[in-house]
């Protein structure tokens, strides 16, 4: 059995009526009698399905895709290629201003990996859009395909982005940096230089409902989509831009989601489906398979982080740098933004006078990563806290003492300059070893987040 | 090849459905009788959220040709879903939050449903045993079996 | 051969928030005839519980039963713009929007209470019950349905407030990084005992126990069951789950929940934690996202437990029986090495 206790640490009198209290959910009676409505519960008469023809292959030229056999299945209704979408090549964060645009809804005359959308086929039944697409004949120029990001960024790999790289661009920069202090000097003030690669790997969200839609269009004009997004107007705006309609002809309907863990923010089925009930006049759904989900879908992205340190025999850590790459895949989705929120937390949550930081976002021939749970901050923290045990074993010190000299506290400066104001690093670990049975030491205990202790 | 009528008896009632060979009693539920409560996670046989009970056996009903279950009694969630109230393996959900997004929990209402109407004081290990085939990335489980032990409790009480 | 146990720990920050920030919410909070406070809003619930929380700070903010108020959502007609649910905002951002609305309107329900109570609204308090009372003395009470009806029929005023939450958007320095990416940061530690079989690889965790610091908790059975089920999550990355096997190869990428491995309730740890709260300076009632962190301390503190079990530091995940037993090759707890091509 598991528990789970609260401890009000603070000061403040609760006075409250119903926050902080355990109300039940609201949407519970809905969810344990199944009389909640997911998209995947919502059907329309005359209702078509949507099924993608995808690339075999991770890497190659499009030089021919013969719909001719597809075209003859019964219940066939028609097939959209990257000629029927109005603005094909898009970036999701466009929004945010990150560009350029460097996906296709659909591909034009290349594949960047294996599963990548080429058509779309519409059909009366799910089973006959399934039939259509395996009828599709793809006549596909294979090329050299490259997947290991440090490969990736070596002279003579097959380069990926019309830009002539296979990393992102920040501000002129190969990478986003930080620099903070003077991470050479820390270096040659320290005791020991202890250095370690971390790895991780592509995850799936695997939500129970896979991603899915349902585009309508209704007598106004306008069209409805019911989809499972985490994001509504993110994903509305979207599918207007990159079907060049006004905002106001789409109307988003969602706010269930059977998982998420963000796998739910990339703009996926919705664009695609909206089209396609534009084309036929009729109701749409484009739902994932499992299979889709799994081998198509984004994941998590895959990183690999070089970590050199510079720490003091008292375990102060005097410097620290890191070099991290992250796997985007094909294309970006939310992954130069990722990379962005990794370089603001690799170094830690500990106070570290030097630091620099080198995170790259890299393309590879890989499916697409993308958000989930933790985003760029869990493999930080996974190689942050390794490399914390790593130090404490080098120098001799015990890990919870390693972690209390370095914690930072309210007033510290963090390397990319923002000055830590609600630090409870210290006071999590006091309770967690409290709980765990460990004693911690009286000078251990002595410590708090809110000033640093005189030395 | 032709469709056919297949008679079976879904939460009491004697049904027919006309259907093409091999159609799953998943899709007849969710397409042709319009009852979503039962759930369509994976299509594979992996997920358990199409769990529904076949004379009080669970069955993944994406896998169970409709053909297969002729003449035999059904039971999906909305058949055990009282018109007013929960019944206590629902309400036992919901007291104990053993719901997040919600998509697993007809299939595990249905599973512990048909483990408790075979063994009404299961151990935890067997409630295990039981939930093992059904895919929960919410909620780690242990509402889930804390929710059955109450169940258990509730309906051994009742 | 031996099973190996050992202990590990890890300590982490998570910020809340969209990195960087400019990531608005809006709400827009309404009172019907006869009392029912609807707030609108566009955000979604991914299964952690928004649609109660928000429902929670709304009835809070205003002074109403927690029955009194609708939460309606998610739709791109009726409910004003919402960035969407990720980065640990959704409870923070959307949080801060409606009790910007919920004061709105609480200040016009209560100048209507006024002048149904001959008082002055400056002397007017709600008891969460229902009721609007004059402070001082509470038998000079007006029940909420009555305000509301007094309102629409009496005075022709709309009980509303518009809400809405947006940290600026922080730039990056290109040069130096720097720049401010979060509005608040919570934080963990969990200490991970495992077991570890030294034939088959195979990694048992046996506990895992953790503080958690996440301000202050809206519902704190929704916040523990967040705990438990990152917990699993983190447990599940750390030892289980990867679309590639071999990475960076390819090949072998799962296709199915047979192929792709994410543990069941047997290999659930026994979970424990404590959760602290220290108010957050800009979180709803002083909250930090939760959400993800989750699933983040777990693991490097199972890694962490491991290396200490087996005696060789780990650097990558997830750590699958094959690594482990690679690894043990080079472990100076095992006299005899494992045996190799197997």
């Amino acid at each position: 059995m598991s528990e789970v206790t609260s401890a009000v640490a603070r000061d403040v009198k609760k006075e409250f009526h119903v926050v902080g209290k355990s109300v039940p959910r609201r949407d519970g009676v809905g969810h344990v009698t199944g009389k909640t409505v997911y998209v995947d519960d919502i059907s329309f008469p005359g209702m078509l399905h949507l099924k993608m023809v995808r690339s075999p292959i991770h890497h190659g030229i499009i030089r021919n895709v013969d719909f001719s056999a597809a075209e003859k299945v019964p219940g066939f209704v028609r097939v959209l290629t990257h000629r029927d979408v109005p603005k094909n090549i898009y970036t999701i964060l466009c929004l945010i201003g990150v560009g350029p645009d460097e996906e296709p809804v659909l591909a034009v005359d290349r594949v960047l990996y294996k599963g990548e959308p080429i058509a779309a086929i519409v059909a009366e039944t799910e089973e006959a859009a399934m039939e259509a697409v395996s009828r599709v004949r793809l006549d596909l120029e294979e090329l050299p395909a490259v997947f290991d990001v440090e490969e990736a960024l070596k002279p003579g790999a097959p380069i990926l982005k019309p830009w002539g790289t296979n990393y992102f661009v920040y501000e002129g920069h190969h990478c986003r940096r930080v620099r903070f202090g003077d991470v050479e000097k820390g270096f040659a003030q320290a005791d020991y230089i202890i250095e370690e690669v971390y790895n991780t790997s592509p995850i799936e969200h695997a939500p129970t409902e896979t991603t899915a839609c349902v585009a309508k269009p209704e007598p106004d004009g306008r069209y409805t989509v019911y989809t499972n997004t985490q994001a509504l107007f993110f994903t509305m705006d979207n599918t207007a831009l990159i079907l060049q309609v006004p905002f106001s002809k789409l109307h988003f309907v969602g706010g269930t989601v059977g998982g998420g863990f963000g796998g739910k923010v990339d703009v996926i089925v919705e664009p695609i489906a909206t089209l396609a009930a534009m084309k036929t006049g009729c109701p749409v759904k484009f739902k994932y398979t499992r299979e889709e989900e799994m081998r198509v879908s984004s994941t998590r992205s895959a990183w690999r982080m070089y970590f050199k340190d510079g720490v003091m025999k008292d375990g102060r850590i005097i410097a620290r740098k890191v070099i991290s790459y992250a796997d985007s895949g094909a294309y970006n989705r939310h992954t130069p933004y990722a990379v962005t929120k990794h370089a603001a937390n690799v170094a830690g949550p500990y106070f570290i006078p030097n630091v620099y930081i080198d995170a790259y976002c890299v393309y590879t021939n890989r499916q697409p990563a993308s958000a989930m749970r933790g985003f760029g901050v869990t493999p930080a923290s996974f190689a942050v806290e390794c490399q914390m045990d790593k130090i404490a074993e080098t120098i001799g010190m015990d890990p919870w003492e390693i972690r209390f000299i370095n914690a930072y506290r309210n007033g510290d400066m963090r390397p990319h300059q923002k000055v830590v104001e609600d630090a409870t690093l210290i006071e999590v670990m006091k309770a967690a070893a409290e709980l765990a049975g460990h004693q911690l030491p009286e000078h251990l205990l002595k410590m708090h987040s809110w000033d640093r202790e005189k030395a | 090849m032709a469709s056919r009528i297949v008679a079976f008896n879904l939460n009491g009632r004697d049904v027919e459905v006309m259907v093409k060979p091999l159609t799953t009693l998943q899709t007849v539920l969710r397409e042709h009788l319009h009852l979503t409560a039962t759930k369509s996670g994976c299509r594979q046989g992996g997920c358990g959220t199409c769990t529904v009970l076949v004379n009080g056996e669970p069955m993944l009903s994406c896998l169970l040709p409709v053909e297969d279950i002729a003449g035999q009694q059904v039971v999906t969630l909305e058949g055990i879903t009282p018109v007013e109230g929960l019944h206590p393996i629902q309400q036992a959900f919901f007291d104990n939050y053993a719901i997040q997004c919600g998509y697993c929990s007809p299939g595990m209402i249905m599973i512990i449903k048909a483990l408790l109407d075979r063994n009404p004081n299961p151990t935890r290990q067997e409630v295990m045993d039981a939930i093992a085939g059904n895919v929960c990335r919410c909620t780690g489980y242990e509402s889930i079996l804390r929710a059955a032990e109450d169940a258990a409790r509730r309906l051994q009480s009742a | 051969m031996a099973k190996l146990r050992g202990t590990g720990i890890a300590a982490v920050n998570y910020p809340t928030g969209m990195n960087l920030g400019g990531d608005p919410s809006q709400a827009l909070i309404h009172a019907t005839t006869t009392g029912t406070f609807v707030i609108s809003l566009s955000s979604t619930d991914l299964g952690q519980g928004l649609k109660t929380v928000i429902a929670q700070i709304g009835a809070e903010t205003l002074g109403v039963p927690f029955e009194n108020v609708l939460i309606d959502t998610a739709d791109t007609d009726t409910g004003p713009h919402c960035m969407g649910t990720f980065a640990s905002r959704a409870t923070h951002r959307v949080g801060n929007a409606v009790i910007m609305a919920a004061k709105e309107a609480r200040k016009v329900m209560l100048e209507v209470a006024a002048e149904e109570l001959e008082a002055s609204p400056d002397d007017l308090d709600t008891d969460g019950q229902g009721n609007i009372y004059v402070k001082g003395s509470p038998e000079r009470k007006i029940d909420i349905t009555s305000v509301a009806l007094a309102a629409h029929f009496k005075y022709g005023r709309s009980i509303s407030g518009r809400g809405m939450y947006i940290k600026p958007k922080s730039p990056v320095d290109p040069e130096t990084g720097k720049m401010d990416p979060d509005s608040t940061e919570a934080h963990a530690c969990v200490v991970a005992e495992v077991e570890v079989d030294t034939e088959t690889g195979e990694v048992t965790v046996l506990s895992l126990k953790s503080a958690y610091e996440v301000g202050c908790q809206v519902n704190p059975a929704l916040v523990r069951e967040q705990i438990i089920g990152g917990a699993f999550m983190g447990m599940s990355h750390a030892l289980y789950e990867t679309t590639a096997p071999y990475y960076p190869s390819p090949d072998h990428a799962p296709g199915s929940f047979s192929e792709y491995v994410i543990p069941g309730p047997h290999e659930l740890p026994h979970i424990e934690s404590v959760v602290l709260e220290y108010p957050s300076v800009n979180g709803p009632y002083g909250v930090k996202g939760v959400g993800e962190m989750t699933a983040n301390a777990p693991i490097p503190a199972i890694i962490n437990a491991i290396s200490n079990a087996i005696g060789v530091r780990l650097t990558e995940y997830p750590v699958t029986p094959e690594k482990i037993l690679r690894a043990l090759e080079r472990s100076p707890k095992l006299k005899q090495p494992a045996q190799t091509g197997a």
